[in-house]
């Protein structure tokens, strides 16, 4: 009876049990330091990464302040505990309630394409982990954030208040038509999935302000558009492929 | 025991086997998505093939108390067709994230393992009775099967029309239960009573708990992420074979669905209900305002472009839905339309369950609805229309990632082009609205098509009769058969320009007018078209990273896009933004062939092949590797002429469920009732001659099916409906029949004179059969159905060349006496004529809705 035996293993070796039982907490329990390195570990390949790809961006590299601040911020507390030792891995994470936290990369260059100043005050729409809204809060003046989902949003505020991000405002409401009494933004920043631009949100945009939408899955960002209205309030969007590709090849 | 096989319970196992496949694709298309139903379910369907190395490992024990291991396999098969989908869809396994996290994997093995333990069983049952009764039986149990399958797809089909797919999955488990009891009657078990009395209480349990089962949808799904919302509820549900339909109403956050819609438009939809297809796919039944201007955010979309180029008197509406494309209409005051669509229940829920939400808008004078598709309905009228208006008739997600590369789309071939093309007024537009993929992709082959259409019809500058425009999101092609006039022109633009939308391509565009608003790095759509209008085409379709030749009725792939060299670039980018560049769709079709190449191999063929090395099996008088070859090519080329012809006759009858159920179903009776003549006729000639006579007449007839099926469905395309499905049952019926025979022959003939290699028939075969569906739409979509046709005409003809001839002509056993058998003795009372027989491959996956 081969079966039985195998099952057995675990119960006559109870140390081997406790071993087992240990290797599968470790993940969970990585001392600050282990994060830290991880941590630098993601920016290193974050910086090596954008540099390939700064041509398609048309940037030349990474606004030092941003890497600055995504190598402080302790992403582990932004995710579920049992995704921890994946929290720096440069790949999207699940969340809860069907969302994600986005790939580290791809936090960087939306955050980048902002261009955040210290002076300005952000819009968020769709906080998410608030991962995001972290990483604006250390750049900008003030961040304002709405959560549809009402216990991501729940979730979030608390882990904001934990981590003593103050500059962040959590509202959980609909985003459609953005933050009326905060209005206008320098930044904003839609990360909720939408048939369409809300032009609510255009107009909530102030002259000389940027806004950035991931377009795509949640797990696959397909494009990053970027809208940006000039002092005369004439806009212009840019539409970024994340990534160094062009489709023709050979001489057009 | 009986000596009567237990028909009536073999018949509701295959009929309920064969509904199970079909019900699970659509299960799975609706909590996940149709490529990853796909996937999973070719993996599952190989345990057709295992329960052959199973039965062959265990003859002993299984054959010989065949009465309690068939009732058993039957409860087994009952059970784990229910229990198997619940703890499936637990799963927490998410495709997207399969790249990014190797965790996935043995979760998608767990997936696979429980969902083949139902075609285990059932396969099992089958088999097993094959073995349990004597030869002269063989022919009908295997009729039995054949003919309770082909009732089995004619009856899931209606039922999906009948019930929602959840009730249905406990509906099939009760036929399992009813089909079990019946065994213990059929088969005289001892205390069968009370067993039945068992039976009945675990039905009524799972009558009892079945209107508790709620699917489980994948959260990444469009209408999981809507019920996050708070306020959002489900307020009606309907499903049919076309899709499971749910209408999702918020009070407090309403929905606001206008995809394209102008960043700087300055009316907001008014509110909607959310109509979800397969928990995606969403579009919306929008409130019927008291004003048409209320619509007017309809008209700060690409598709609005048509009408301010020529007000149209006679419009078409191609995928009305829901019914946005009729609000842009009224909105435009438009007199007359016909408004096709396929699906009944979406139109039902429009104009009647939400009518005094959704108001007229199928009603309106002057608007008339088709419940037909496309070009089945252009073939029957001579309408001309100024506007034929097509848009946005696919998911935006599921576009966007390449995921319906293996769907066959008759709606965007150059043949449909052609034929839209032929029913415009001189002056009138075809306008395509498409989503917009960056890098480009299908908005360049759509305008390919358009363009080589053109060219084809005899229009000597096609280049002058295009317009392309798009916003960051939506990307719109007019069509005209006359070239576009500078007033049509300067339409167009005063049109992008107010609506912040860019020209991508018009006869008259420069580079730097391209890309003004939605600023791409390169202007790659204008490059793109300007090449394909003024250039060499074919070098451009070359050149281009992403496959955009245009797509035909035999190559009827429009959404495959894939190219190796971009997938590989992919693949390293992936950790930088490369992952939304592979087209996912042509990736899961290799990987499903790679996957359950290298599983079957390892769980059907290994175990068969240290058998095939015996000292036995060498010794027997056929060469093991004919009978390998021999059932290994007729699986192959069975599914690649049923899918082929399948494919062909959807062209005929256009609708997809009747075509695919009618062809279906007339190839698995006509298949059973030819295995079912077999006995009879290689008696009067001897098994290798009709096997030559069959496959003779199978070349034959698809090679005059090849050269005259287009003539006939062109000539006969009139015909109403009902008179076209007989005529398709009468086409199919001889063909069907005569791919009944070579199976059953070689079989007899194994049987005779080395009956140990009999199980390798029957896993071999379970084998070839679940790799040809994938095999086959791989061959469909490099070469086409016409040489995936070819293919297996000449697969057959090898298969005849490796028919299971005795090595020597010299030792023959007579015939009376059943060949040697190292795992039976005498001693058992029905083994002394045990026989086995595989069932022809009749899973066609790609045969279900």
């Amino acid at each position: 009876m081969r079966r039985e035996t195998i099952f057995e293993v675990p119960m006559r070796h109870p140390i081997t049990l406790l071993g087992l039982v240990t290797l599968c907490l470790l993940p969970t329990m990585l001392p600050a330091t282990e994060y830290e390195a991880a941590r630098q570990a993601m920016i290193d390949e974050i910086t090596a990464d954008v540099r390939q790809t700064s041509k398609y961006l048309q940037r030349e590299s990474l606004n030092p302040g941003v890497l600055r601040v995504m190598g402080e911020i302790p992403r582990h507390r932004f995710v579920p505990k049992t995704s921890r030792n994946h929290a720096y891995e440069n790949r999207p994470l699940p969340i809860g309630h069907g969302q994600t936290i986005s790939q580290p990369y791809i936090v960087a260059i939306m955050t980048d394409l902002l261009d955040p100043q210290p002076d300005d005050r952000a819009l968020e729409i769709g906080t998410g982990s608030g991962y995001q809204a972290a990483v604006l809060s250390r750049l900008v003046s003030q961040v304002y954030s709405m959560e549809i989902i009402e216990p991501l949003g729940d979730e979030a505020k608390g882990r904001l208040r934990r981590l003593a991000y103050d500059n962040i405002e959590v509202r959980i409401a609909d985003g459609y038509f953005g933050w009326e009494t905060e209005a206008p933004f320098d930044i904003i920043i839609v990360t909720a999935a939408a048939s369409h631009i809300p032009p609510p949100l255009v107009k909530q945009l102030k002259p000389g302000g940027r806004m950035i939408i991931p377009v795509g899955s949640r797990f696959m960002t397909q494009q990053l558009l970027l809208v940006s209205k000039d002092e005369q309030e004439q806009l212009r969007v840019r539409q970024i492929l994340p990534v160094r590709f062009v489709p023709l090849t050979g001489k057009h | 025991m009986s000596s009567r096989p237990p028909y009536l319970s073999l018949a509701l196992l295959s009929a309920s086997a064969l509904g199970y496949e079909i019900l699970l694709m659509r299960l799975f298309s609706i909590i996940q998505w149709h490529h990853f139903a796909y996937l999973v379910i070719a993996l599952a369907l190989l345990g057709y093939g295992f329960s052959g190395t199973l039965l062959w490992r265990f003859e002993d024990r299984l054959v010989h108390h065949y009465r309690q291991s068939y009732s058993v396999a039957l409860l087994l098969f009952s059970l784990t067709a229910l229990v198997a989908f619940l703890l499936a869809q637990a799963i927490d396994f998410n495709i997207e994230e399969l790249l990014w996290n190797p965790r996935q994997i043995p979760r998608l093995m767990l997936l696979f393992l429980l969902l083949s333990l139902p075609f285990l069983f059932a396969a099992g049952a089958i088999c097993m009775t094959f073995m349990a009764y004597p030869e002269e039986q063989t022919s009908s149990i295997y009729a039995v099967d054949l003919l309770g399958a082909g009732a089995g797809s004619l009856a899931i089909i209606g039922l999906m029309y009948l019930l929602l797919p959840e009730r249905i999955l406990v509906l099939l488990s009760l036929v399992g239960l009813l089909a079990t009891g019946l065994a213990a009657r059929e088969l005289q078990l001892p205390k069968t009573r009370l067993l039945q009395a068992c039976l009945g209480l675990i039905a009524l349990a799972l009558l009892g708990i079945g209107p508790q089962i709620k699917l489980s949808y994948s959260p990444y799904k469009g209408l999981a992420q809507t019920l996050q919302i708070k306020g959002s509820q489900i307020v009606e549900t309907r499903s049919s074979p076309l899709g499971y339909l749910s209408i999702v109403a918020n009070q407090e956050v309403p929905l606001r669905h206008a995809p394209g819609l102008s960043l700087i438009a300055d009316i907001l939809p008014p509110p909607q209900l959310g109509l979800f297809s397969d928990a995606d796919n969403l579009s919306a039944i929008t409130a019927y305002p008291d004003s048409p201007q209320a619509l007017g955010y309809l008209d700060w979309t690409t598709a609005a472009l048509p009408y301010h180029l020529q007000r149209p008197q006679k419009l078409l509406v191609i995928g009305s839905g829901a019914g946005s494309d009729l609000l842009l209409a009224r909105y435009h005051a438009v007199d007359s339309i016909d408004a096709l669509e396929l699906n009944p229940q979406v139109v039902a829920l429009v104009n009647e369950r939400f009518a005094d939400y959704a108001g007229p808008v199928y009603r309106h004078p002057g608007t008339r609805l088709h419940i037909a598709e496309a070009r089945d309905f252009l073939s029957h009228t001579d309408k001309h229309y100024m506007l034929i208006q097509m848009a946005l008739i696919d998911a935006a997600g599921a576009s966007a990632s390449g995921l319906y590369a293996l769907n066959e789309s008759y709606l965007y071939t150059s043949e449909a082009m052609a034929l839209y093309l032929s029913h415009l007024t001189p002056d009138g537009y075809l306008s395509i609205t498409r989503w917009i993929k960056l890098p480009p992709r299908d908005t360049l082959k759509l305008f390919a098509t358009a363009l080589l259409t053109l060219r084809k019809m005899g229009v000597s500058q096609p280049e002058l009769h295009l317009v392309l425009i798009r916003s960051w999101q939506t990307g719109t092609l007019l069509i005209k058969k006359s070239p576009f006039s500078e007033q049509e022109l300067d339409a167009v633009t005063r049109f992008s320009e107010d609506r912040f939308f860019d020209l991508a391509y018009t006869p008259r565009l420069t580079e730097k007018q391209s890309n003004r608003y939605n600023q791409l790095a390169e202007p790659d759509f204008y490059t793109a078209t300007q090449a394909m209008a003024t250039g060499d085409i074919e070098a451009f379709f070359d050149r281009y990273k992403f496959n955009i030749r245009p797509a035909s009725d035999d190559r009827p792939y429009f959404h495959h896009f894939f190219k190796w060299s971009v997938f590989l670039e992919a693949l390293q980018l992936r950790g930088q933004g490369g992952m939304p560049l592979i087209e996912w769709g042509y990736v899961i079709l290799l990987v499903t062939l790679a996957v359950t190449l290298l599983i079957g191999a390892l769980l059907i063929l290994l175990p068969l092949a240290l058998s095939v090395t015996s000292r036995e099996a060498k010794a027997g008088a056929i060469d093991p590797w004919r009978v390998v070859l021999y059932f290994f090519c007729i699986g192959l080329a069975f599914l690649f002429i049923e899918i082929a012809f399948i494919q062909r006759f959807l062209r005929f009858l256009h609708h997809p469920i009747y075509a695919i159920t009618i062809s279906l179903t007339a190839f698995l009776v006509f298949a059973g009732l030819g295995s079912h003549s077999c006995r009879e006729l290689s008696r009067r000639w001897g098994e290798l001659a009709v096997a030559k006579i069959a496959i003779a007449g199978i070349a034959l007839l698809s090679m005059l099916y090849l050269l005259f099926l287009g003539w006939i469905f062109t000539t006969l395309g009139n015909l109403p409906l009902g008179v076209k499905l007989l005529l398709s049952i009468v086409l199919i019926s001889p063909l069907a029949f005569l791919m009944g025979l070579p199976f059953p022959l070689a079989l007899t003939a194994v049987k005779r004179d080395a009956a140990l290699l009999i199980p390798w028939a029957w896993g071999v075969n379970g084998y070839a059969s679940v790799i040809s569906a994938s095999l086959a739409t791989l061959i469909a979509i490099h070469f086409g159905f016409t040489s995936l046709i070819l293919a297996a005409v000449a697969i057959y003809l090898m298969a005849l060349w490796m028919f299971p001839r005795q090595r020597l002509p010299a030792i023959r056993p007579s015939r009376s006496q059943t060949a040697w058998h190292p795992t039976h003795g005498s001693d058992k009372e029905t083994d002394s004529s045990v026989s086995r027989r595989g069932g022809q491959p009749r899973l066609d996956q790609r045969a279900i809705v």
